[in-house]
Protein backbone atom coordinates (compact mmCIF):
# COMPACT_ATOMS: atom_id res chain seq x y z
CA UNK A 1 0.00 0.00 0.00
CA UNK A 2 1.05 3.59 -0.98
CA UNK A 3 1.83 5.61 2.31
CA UNK A 4 -0.70 8.00 3.04
CA UNK A 5 1.92 11.36 2.81
CA UNK A 6 3.19 10.18 -0.79
CA UNK A 7 -0.77 10.01 -1.55
CA UNK A 8 -1.52 12.83 0.05
CA UNK A 9 1.47 14.85 -1.74
CA UNK A 10 0.20 13.77 -5.02
CA UNK A 11 -3.46 16.04 -4.84
CA UNK A 12 -3.14 19.21 -6.91
CA UNK A 13 -4.77 22.81 -5.95
CA UNK A 14 -8.28 23.01 -7.62
CA UNK A 15 -7.24 26.71 -9.06
CA UNK A 16 -3.44 26.40 -9.73
CA UNK A 17 -3.49 22.50 -11.14
CA UNK A 18 0.16 23.22 -11.96
CA UNK A 19 0.79 22.88 -8.08
CA UNK A 20 0.00 19.87 -5.87
CA UNK A 21 -1.06 20.80 -2.32
CA UNK A 22 2.30 20.18 -0.99
CA UNK A 23 4.15 22.31 -3.69
CA UNK A 24 1.77 25.29 -2.34
CA UNK A 25 2.81 24.89 1.04
CA UNK A 26 -0.72 24.23 2.11
CA UNK A 27 -0.56 20.71 3.27
CA UNK A 28 1.05 20.86 6.68
CA UNK A 29 1.08 17.53 8.32
CA UNK A 30 -0.07 14.12 7.06
CA UNK A 31 0.62 11.36 9.96
CA UNK A 32 -0.88 7.50 10.20
CA UNK A 33 -1.55 5.21 13.12
CA UNK A 34 -3.73 2.07 13.03
CA UNK A 35 -4.54 2.48 9.50
CA UNK A 36 -6.27 5.60 10.43
CA UNK A 37 -4.95 9.10 8.72
CA UNK A 38 -4.63 12.56 9.96
CA UNK A 39 -4.58 15.23 7.42
CA UNK A 40 -3.83 18.72 8.14
CA UNK A 41 -4.19 21.56 5.65
CA UNK A 42 -4.05 25.81 5.84
CA UNK A 43 -5.73 28.15 3.86
CA UNK A 44 -3.91 30.19 1.76
CA UNK A 45 -6.34 33.66 2.40
CA UNK A 46 -9.01 33.06 5.07
CA UNK A 47 -12.32 33.56 2.13
CA UNK A 48 -10.02 30.97 -0.19
CA UNK A 49 -13.31 28.99 -1.42
CA UNK A 50 -11.02 26.46 -2.63
CA UNK A 51 -10.62 24.79 1.07
CA UNK A 52 -13.56 22.59 0.92
CA UNK A 53 -12.36 21.55 -2.70
CA UNK A 54 -9.19 20.73 -1.60
CA UNK A 55 -10.57 18.86 1.76
CA UNK A 56 -12.65 16.85 -0.85
CA UNK A 57 -9.31 16.25 -2.78
CA UNK A 58 -7.68 14.68 -0.12
CA UNK A 59 -10.19 12.92 1.25
CA UNK A 60 -11.46 11.28 -2.04
CA UNK A 61 -7.47 10.70 -3.05
CA UNK A 62 -6.99 8.27 -0.06
CA UNK A 63 -10.04 6.41 -0.07
CA UNK A 64 -9.32 5.54 -3.44
CA UNK A 65 -5.79 4.22 -2.40
CA UNK A 66 -7.95 1.86 0.42
CA UNK A 67 -7.50 4.29 3.43
CA UNK A 68 -10.85 4.21 5.37
CA UNK A 69 -10.33 6.41 8.21
CA UNK A 70 -9.47 9.69 7.03
CA UNK A 71 -9.78 12.79 9.14
CA UNK A 72 -8.74 16.26 8.12
CA UNK A 73 -8.12 19.42 10.37
CA UNK A 74 -7.34 22.87 9.56
CA UNK A 75 -5.03 25.22 11.28
CA UNK A 76 -4.57 28.84 11.19
CA UNK A 77 -1.30 29.00 13.07
CA UNK A 78 1.19 29.90 11.72
CA UNK A 79 -0.74 31.86 8.50
CA UNK A 80 -0.01 30.75 5.23
CA UNK A 81 2.62 32.58 3.14
CA UNK A 82 3.91 32.54 -0.08
CA UNK A 83 7.16 31.78 1.30
CA UNK A 84 5.80 28.01 1.58
CA UNK A 85 6.04 27.43 -1.76
CA UNK A 86 8.74 24.66 -2.51
CA UNK A 87 11.44 25.53 -5.13
CA UNK A 88 9.90 22.92 -7.61
CA UNK A 89 6.44 24.58 -6.99
CA UNK A 90 8.18 28.11 -8.19
CA UNK A 91 9.42 26.26 -11.05
CA UNK A 92 6.08 24.79 -12.31
CA UNK A 93 4.54 28.30 -11.19
CA UNK A 94 6.89 29.74 -14.13
CA UNK A 95 6.76 26.96 -16.65
CA UNK A 96 2.83 27.48 -16.56
CA UNK A 97 3.56 31.23 -17.58
CA UNK A 98 2.66 32.52 -13.79
CA UNK A 99 5.53 34.61 -12.39
CA UNK A 100 6.39 33.44 -8.91
CA UNK A 101 6.35 35.37 -6.19
CA UNK A 102 9.80 36.67 -4.44
CA UNK A 103 10.60 36.46 -0.53
CA UNK A 104 7.57 37.83 1.26
CA UNK A 105 8.36 41.25 3.03
CA UNK A 106 9.73 40.31 7.01
CA UNK A 107 7.10 41.45 9.41
CA UNK A 108 8.06 44.77 10.97
CA UNK A 109 7.97 45.65 14.62
CA UNK A 110 6.28 48.70 14.24
CA UNK A 111 3.18 49.75 12.47
CA UNK A 112 2.87 47.91 8.70
CA UNK A 113 4.30 50.78 6.38
CA UNK A 114 2.03 52.07 3.86
CA UNK A 115 2.66 51.46 -0.02
CA UNK A 116 1.50 54.28 -1.76
CA UNK A 117 2.34 54.48 -5.61
CA UNK A 118 3.23 52.00 -8.25
CA UNK A 119 4.55 48.89 -6.92
CA UNK A 120 8.26 49.00 -7.10
CA UNK A 121 9.34 45.64 -7.54
CA UNK A 122 10.16 44.15 -10.51
CA UNK A 123 8.36 41.08 -11.32
CA UNK A 124 10.15 39.44 -14.51
CA UNK A 125 7.46 38.42 -17.26
CA UNK A 126 7.59 35.02 -17.27
CA UNK A 127 6.85 34.43 -21.10
CA UNK A 128 10.39 36.87 -22.35
CA UNK A 129 12.23 37.33 -18.86
CA UNK A 130 12.44 40.83 -19.25
CA UNK A 131 12.19 43.06 -16.09
CA UNK A 132 10.80 45.85 -18.06
CA UNK A 133 7.10 45.10 -16.91
CA UNK A 134 4.60 47.06 -14.71
CA UNK A 135 1.39 45.97 -12.12
CA UNK A 136 -1.98 46.40 -14.19
CA UNK A 137 -4.02 45.24 -10.86
CA UNK A 138 -2.86 44.21 -7.50
CA UNK A 139 -5.85 41.62 -7.77
CA UNK A 140 -6.39 39.11 -9.83
CA UNK A 141 -8.63 36.00 -11.02
CA UNK A 142 -8.33 34.76 -7.13
CA UNK A 143 -7.26 35.94 -4.54
CA UNK A 144 -3.53 35.19 -4.78
CA UNK A 145 -2.78 36.41 -8.04
CA UNK A 146 -2.25 39.92 -9.56
CA UNK A 147 -2.39 40.64 -13.16
CA UNK A 148 1.05 42.20 -14.81
CA UNK A 149 1.94 43.28 -18.45
CA UNK A 150 5.17 43.17 -19.92
CA UNK A 151 6.26 46.32 -21.29
CA UNK A 152 8.77 44.22 -24.17
CA UNK A 153 7.19 41.37 -25.21
CA UNK A 154 3.56 43.01 -25.00
CA UNK A 155 2.00 40.13 -23.10
CA UNK A 156 -0.38 40.17 -19.89
CA UNK A 157 0.78 37.65 -17.24
CA UNK A 158 -0.24 37.03 -13.76
CA UNK A 159 1.59 36.95 -10.28
CA UNK A 160 1.36 34.99 -7.27
CA UNK A 161 1.73 37.84 -4.69
CA UNK A 162 3.80 37.99 -1.85
CA UNK A 163 2.15 37.32 1.30
CA UNK B 1 -6.14 12.52 -11.30
CA UNK B 2 -6.04 14.95 -14.26
CA UNK B 3 -9.19 15.56 -16.51
CA UNK B 4 -9.99 17.59 -19.82
CA UNK B 5 -12.64 19.19 -18.70
CA UNK B 6 -14.57 20.02 -14.73
CA UNK B 7 -17.52 17.68 -16.09
CA UNK B 8 -15.75 15.01 -16.68
CA UNK B 9 -14.11 15.20 -13.37
CA UNK B 10 -17.65 15.40 -11.66
CA UNK B 11 -18.92 11.82 -13.23
CA UNK B 12 -15.71 10.16 -12.75
CA UNK B 13 -15.69 10.07 -8.92
CA UNK B 14 -17.42 7.83 -7.14
CA UNK B 15 -18.44 9.38 -3.42
CA UNK B 16 -20.96 12.57 -2.88
CA UNK B 17 -18.53 14.49 -1.64
CA UNK B 18 -18.22 16.42 -4.79
CA UNK B 19 -18.37 20.10 -4.71
CA UNK B 20 -20.93 20.45 -7.23
CA UNK B 21 -23.05 18.64 -5.47
CA UNK B 22 -22.95 20.08 -1.83
CA UNK B 23 -25.61 21.30 0.05
CA UNK B 24 -23.18 23.94 1.42
CA UNK B 25 -19.68 24.96 2.78
CA UNK B 26 -17.83 23.26 5.85
CA UNK B 27 -17.75 24.68 8.76
CA UNK B 28 -14.66 27.01 8.40
CA UNK B 29 -13.30 26.25 11.97
CA UNK B 30 -13.73 22.68 11.24
CA UNK B 31 -10.89 20.74 13.24
CA UNK B 32 -9.08 23.80 14.94
CA UNK B 33 -9.10 23.43 18.38
CA UNK B 34 -11.55 25.73 19.72
CA UNK B 35 -11.60 25.57 23.36
CA UNK B 36 -11.60 28.86 25.58
CA UNK B 37 -8.41 30.50 27.29
CA UNK B 38 -8.28 30.11 30.78
CA UNK B 39 -10.62 32.93 32.32
CA UNK B 40 -12.32 34.34 29.71
CA UNK B 41 -16.27 34.88 29.59
CA UNK B 42 -16.84 33.00 26.05
CA UNK B 43 -20.44 34.44 26.08
CA UNK B 44 -18.17 38.05 26.28
CA UNK B 45 -16.07 36.45 23.82
CA UNK B 46 -18.57 35.83 21.36
CA UNK B 47 -20.12 39.33 21.21
CA UNK B 48 -16.65 40.51 20.49
CA UNK B 49 -16.32 38.43 17.40
CA UNK B 50 -19.64 39.55 16.20
CA UNK B 51 -18.65 42.63 16.32
CA UNK B 52 -15.77 42.40 14.00
CA UNK B 53 -17.49 39.87 11.87
CA UNK B 54 -20.54 41.86 11.41
CA UNK B 55 -18.18 44.86 10.61
CA UNK B 56 -16.30 42.63 7.78
CA UNK B 57 -19.76 41.05 6.64
CA UNK B 58 -21.44 44.37 5.60
CA UNK B 59 -18.61 46.10 4.47
CA UNK B 60 -17.97 43.34 2.39
CA UNK B 61 -22.47 43.27 0.89
CA UNK B 62 -21.15 46.90 -0.19
CA UNK B 63 -17.81 46.15 -1.58
CA UNK B 64 -19.61 43.75 -3.77
CA UNK B 65 -22.72 46.00 -5.19
CA UNK B 66 -19.85 47.63 -7.44
CA UNK B 67 -19.05 44.15 -9.48
CA UNK B 68 -20.62 45.13 -12.88
CA UNK B 69 -20.54 49.09 -11.68
CA UNK B 70 -17.07 49.81 -10.81
CA UNK B 71 -15.02 52.16 -13.43
CA UNK B 72 -12.73 49.37 -14.88
CA UNK B 73 -12.94 45.26 -14.75
CA UNK B 74 -9.64 45.43 -12.93
CA UNK B 75 -11.05 47.26 -10.02
CA UNK B 76 -14.79 45.12 -10.37
CA UNK B 77 -12.33 42.39 -9.32
CA UNK B 78 -10.11 43.89 -6.98
CA UNK B 79 -13.34 45.05 -5.09
CA UNK B 80 -14.71 41.54 -5.39
CA UNK B 81 -11.38 40.35 -4.38
CA UNK B 82 -11.78 42.50 -1.00
CA UNK B 83 -15.03 41.49 -0.76
CA UNK B 84 -14.50 37.68 -0.22
CA UNK B 85 -11.41 38.23 2.04
CA UNK B 86 -13.90 39.78 4.61
CA UNK B 87 -16.52 37.29 3.89
CA UNK B 88 -13.48 34.78 5.08
CA UNK B 89 -13.07 36.83 8.30
CA UNK B 90 -16.58 36.75 8.58
CA UNK B 91 -17.52 33.30 8.63
CA UNK B 92 -14.17 32.74 10.90
CA UNK B 93 -15.31 35.10 13.31
CA UNK B 94 -18.88 34.07 13.06
CA UNK B 95 -17.55 30.15 13.81
CA UNK B 96 -15.48 31.22 16.82
CA UNK B 97 -18.35 32.88 18.02
CA UNK B 98 -20.70 29.89 18.10
CA UNK B 99 -17.87 27.58 19.57
CA UNK B 100 -17.41 30.69 22.41
CA UNK B 101 -20.55 30.98 23.37
CA UNK B 102 -21.62 26.78 23.35
CA UNK B 103 -24.50 27.34 21.51
CA UNK B 104 -22.46 25.89 18.53
CA UNK B 105 -24.48 28.09 16.01
CA UNK B 106 -23.10 28.25 12.35
CA UNK B 107 -22.49 31.07 10.66
CA UNK B 108 -25.67 30.90 8.58
CA UNK B 109 -27.70 31.94 11.85
CA UNK B 110 -25.38 35.20 12.38
CA UNK B 111 -25.64 36.63 8.75
CA UNK B 112 -28.84 35.62 7.78
CA UNK B 113 -31.20 35.13 10.97
CA UNK B 114 -30.44 38.20 13.48
CA UNK B 115 -32.64 41.43 12.62
CA UNK B 116 -31.14 44.85 12.72
CA UNK B 117 -30.82 45.57 16.03
CA UNK B 118 -28.63 42.32 16.60
CA UNK B 119 -25.98 43.30 14.18
CA UNK B 120 -23.03 45.26 16.05
CA UNK B 121 -21.13 46.19 13.11
CA UNK B 122 -20.12 50.20 13.47
CA UNK B 123 -22.11 52.37 10.94
CA UNK B 124 -19.08 53.29 8.41
CA UNK B 125 -19.74 49.99 6.90
CA UNK B 126 -23.56 50.38 6.07
CA UNK B 127 -23.90 53.62 4.54
CA UNK B 128 -25.05 53.81 0.45
CA UNK B 129 -21.87 53.25 -1.53
CA UNK B 130 -22.50 56.93 -3.24
CA UNK B 131 -19.60 57.72 -5.88
CA UNK B 132 -16.54 55.78 -6.45
CA UNK B 133 -14.56 58.36 -4.39
CA UNK B 134 -17.27 58.29 -1.42
CA UNK B 135 -16.52 54.33 -1.58
CA UNK B 136 -12.84 54.61 -1.97
CA UNK B 137 -12.89 57.28 1.09
CA UNK B 138 -15.11 54.47 3.22
CA UNK B 139 -12.64 51.77 2.39
CA UNK B 140 -9.57 53.51 3.14
CA UNK B 141 -11.04 54.60 7.10
CA UNK B 142 -12.22 51.11 7.01
CA UNK B 143 -8.74 49.23 5.84
CA UNK B 144 -6.69 51.55 7.90
CA UNK B 145 -8.60 51.02 11.09
CA UNK B 146 -8.87 47.36 10.97
CA UNK B 147 -5.45 46.96 10.01
CA UNK B 148 -4.63 48.79 13.29
CA UNK B 149 -6.43 46.55 14.56
CA UNK B 150 -6.11 43.09 13.78
CA UNK B 151 -2.14 43.73 14.19
CA UNK B 152 -2.72 44.03 18.04
CA UNK B 153 -5.33 41.01 17.67
CA UNK B 154 -2.39 39.06 16.73
CA UNK B 155 -1.43 39.59 20.59
CA UNK B 156 -5.08 38.49 21.98
CA UNK B 157 -5.44 35.57 24.64
CA UNK B 158 -7.63 34.01 22.65
CA UNK B 159 -5.20 31.95 20.31
CA UNK B 160 -8.08 31.76 17.44
CA UNK B 161 -8.63 35.15 18.01
CA UNK B 162 -5.08 35.84 17.37
CA UNK B 163 -4.76 33.60 14.47
CA UNK B 164 -7.84 34.73 12.83
CA UNK B 165 -6.24 38.58 13.35
CA UNK B 166 -2.87 36.83 11.58
CA UNK B 167 -4.31 36.30 8.68
CA UNK B 168 -6.56 39.31 8.14
CA UNK B 169 -3.57 41.66 8.40
CA UNK B 170 -1.85 40.39 5.69
CA UNK B 171 -5.24 40.74 3.58
CA UNK B 172 -6.24 44.27 4.89
CA UNK B 173 -2.53 45.22 4.00
CA UNK B 174 -3.85 45.09 0.75
CA UNK B 175 -6.90 46.44 0.91
CA UNK B 176 -5.28 49.64 2.67
CA UNK B 177 -3.08 49.86 -0.12
CA UNK B 178 -5.58 49.96 -3.14
CA UNK B 179 -7.79 52.25 -1.52
CA UNK B 180 -4.97 54.57 -0.56
CA UNK B 181 -4.04 54.62 -4.01
CA UNK B 182 -7.76 55.14 -5.34
CA UNK B 183 -7.67 58.58 -3.13
CA UNK B 184 -3.91 59.84 -4.25
CA UNK B 185 -5.04 58.92 -7.90
CA UNK B 186 -8.14 61.00 -7.54
CA UNK B 187 -7.27 63.68 -5.36
CA UNK B 188 -4.09 64.76 -7.08
CA UNK B 189 -5.60 63.77 -10.33
CA UNK B 190 -8.04 66.68 -12.47
CA UNK B 191 -9.74 69.72 -10.67
CA UNK B 192 -12.88 67.32 -11.09
CA UNK B 193 -11.77 64.38 -9.07
CA UNK B 194 -9.88 66.36 -7.17
CA UNK B 195 -13.27 68.07 -5.70
CA UNK B 196 -15.07 64.87 -5.84
CA UNK B 197 -12.87 62.65 -3.93
CA UNK B 198 -12.40 65.99 -1.02
CA UNK B 199 -16.61 65.98 -0.81
CA UNK B 200 -16.34 61.86 -0.63
CA UNK B 201 -13.67 62.12 2.40
CA UNK B 202 -15.81 65.20 3.48
CA UNK B 203 -19.06 62.71 3.91
CA UNK B 204 -17.51 59.90 5.22
CA UNK B 205 -15.99 61.88 8.33
CA UNK B 206 -18.88 61.89 10.28
CA UNK B 207 -18.95 58.25 10.43
CA UNK B 208 -15.06 58.43 11.76
CA UNK B 209 -15.39 59.12 15.59
CA UNK B 210 -17.63 55.96 16.42
CA UNK B 211 -14.18 53.90 15.80
CA UNK B 212 -12.43 55.10 18.42
CA UNK B 213 -15.07 54.70 21.18
CA UNK B 214 -14.20 51.95 23.56
CA UNK B 215 -17.50 49.67 24.21
CA UNK B 216 -18.22 47.70 27.47
CA UNK B 217 -17.60 44.25 26.18
CA UNK B 218 -13.95 45.61 24.96
CA UNK B 219 -13.17 46.95 28.25
CA UNK B 220 -14.29 44.04 30.15
CA UNK B 221 -12.33 41.75 27.71
CA UNK B 222 -8.78 43.01 28.60
CA UNK B 223 -5.84 41.39 27.00
CA UNK B 224 -8.97 39.55 24.68
CA UNK B 225 -9.73 42.40 22.61
CA UNK B 226 -8.67 45.72 21.28
CA UNK B 227 -8.80 48.95 22.80
CA UNK B 228 -10.65 51.12 19.76
CA UNK B 229 -8.87 54.21 21.53
CA UNK B 230 -5.59 52.59 20.73
CA UNK B 231 -6.16 52.52 17.38
CA UNK B 232 -6.18 56.45 16.92
CA UNK B 233 -2.76 57.63 16.98
CA UNK B 234 -1.76 55.27 13.51
CA UNK B 235 -4.61 56.25 11.89
CA UNK B 236 -4.34 59.36 12.42
CA UNK B 237 -0.96 59.16 10.89
CA UNK B 238 -1.69 57.19 7.75
CA UNK B 239 -4.96 59.05 7.00
CA UNK B 240 -2.98 61.97 7.18
CA UNK B 241 0.17 60.93 4.85
CA UNK B 242 -2.39 59.78 2.40
CA UNK B 243 -4.64 62.87 2.58
CA UNK B 244 -1.24 65.04 2.17
CA UNK B 245 -0.31 62.99 -0.88
CA UNK B 246 -3.67 63.46 -2.16
CA UNK B 247 -3.52 66.83 -1.62
CA UNK B 248 -6.98 66.87 -0.30
CA UNK B 249 -7.62 68.63 3.36
CA UNK B 250 -8.62 67.25 6.51
CA UNK B 251 -11.95 67.00 7.26
CA UNK B 252 -13.30 69.09 10.08
CA UNK B 253 -16.96 66.96 10.80
CA UNK B 254 -18.27 66.66 14.12
CA UNK B 255 -19.56 62.92 14.27
CA UNK B 256 -22.28 61.59 13.99
CA UNK B 257 -24.04 60.87 16.82
CA UNK B 258 -26.23 58.02 18.34
CA UNK B 259 -29.38 57.83 20.36
CA UNK B 260 -28.67 58.45 24.37
CA UNK B 261 -25.14 57.31 23.44
CA UNK B 262 -25.56 54.54 21.66
CA UNK B 263 -24.19 53.39 18.27
CA UNK B 264 -23.87 51.07 15.88
CA UNK B 265 -22.09 48.30 18.42
CA UNK B 266 -25.39 48.86 20.88
CA UNK B 267 -27.45 47.81 17.66
CA UNK B 268 -28.77 51.04 16.87
CA UNK B 269 -27.76 52.02 13.06
CA UNK B 270 -28.91 54.20 10.60
CA UNK B 271 -31.76 53.96 8.02
CA UNK B 272 -29.57 51.97 5.10
CA UNK B 273 -29.18 49.43 7.35
CA UNK B 274 -32.20 48.20 6.86
CA UNK B 275 -32.12 47.98 3.41
CA UNK B 276 -28.98 46.20 3.36
CA UNK B 277 -30.20 43.49 5.94
CA UNK B 278 -33.02 42.88 3.58
CA UNK B 279 -31.38 42.58 0.53
CA UNK B 280 -29.14 40.00 2.63
CA UNK B 281 -31.32 37.56 3.89
CA UNK B 282 -34.55 37.91 2.29
CA UNK B 283 -33.85 34.38 0.51
CA UNK B 284 -31.94 32.68 2.96
CA UNK B 285 -35.39 33.45 5.01
CA UNK B 286 -38.19 32.83 2.67
CA UNK B 287 -36.10 29.34 2.41
CA UNK B 288 -34.72 28.87 5.63
CA UNK B 289 -34.39 24.77 5.23
CA UNK B 290 -32.88 25.67 1.64
CA UNK B 291 -30.18 23.53 0.41
CA UNK B 292 -28.16 23.27 -3.01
Amino acid sequence: MVSARAIAETVTDPELPMLTLADLGVLRDVSESDGRVAVTITPTYTGCPAMDTMRDDLEHALREAGYAEIDISVTLSPAWSSDWISAEGLRKLADAGIAPPARAPLAASGPIPLSLGPSVRRVRCPHCASANTEEVSRFGATACRALFRCLDCQEPFEHVKEI
Amino acid sequence: MSFDNAYEALGEYSDDTRWAFGTGFAEPLAGVDTSLPSGVDGELLAQYCLMLGDDALIMSHRLQEWVTNAPELEDEVALANIGLDLIGQARLLYARAGKADGTDRGEDRYAFFRDEAEFRNVRLVETPNGDFAYSMARLLVFATWRLALLHRLTASADQVLAAIAAKGVKEVTYHRDYAANWVVRLGDGTERSHERMQSGLDSVWPLVGELFVPHSIETRLSGVAVDPAALLAEFDEVLTQVIDTATLRRPQAAPLGGVSGRMGRDGVHTEAFGFVIAELQSVARAHPEATW
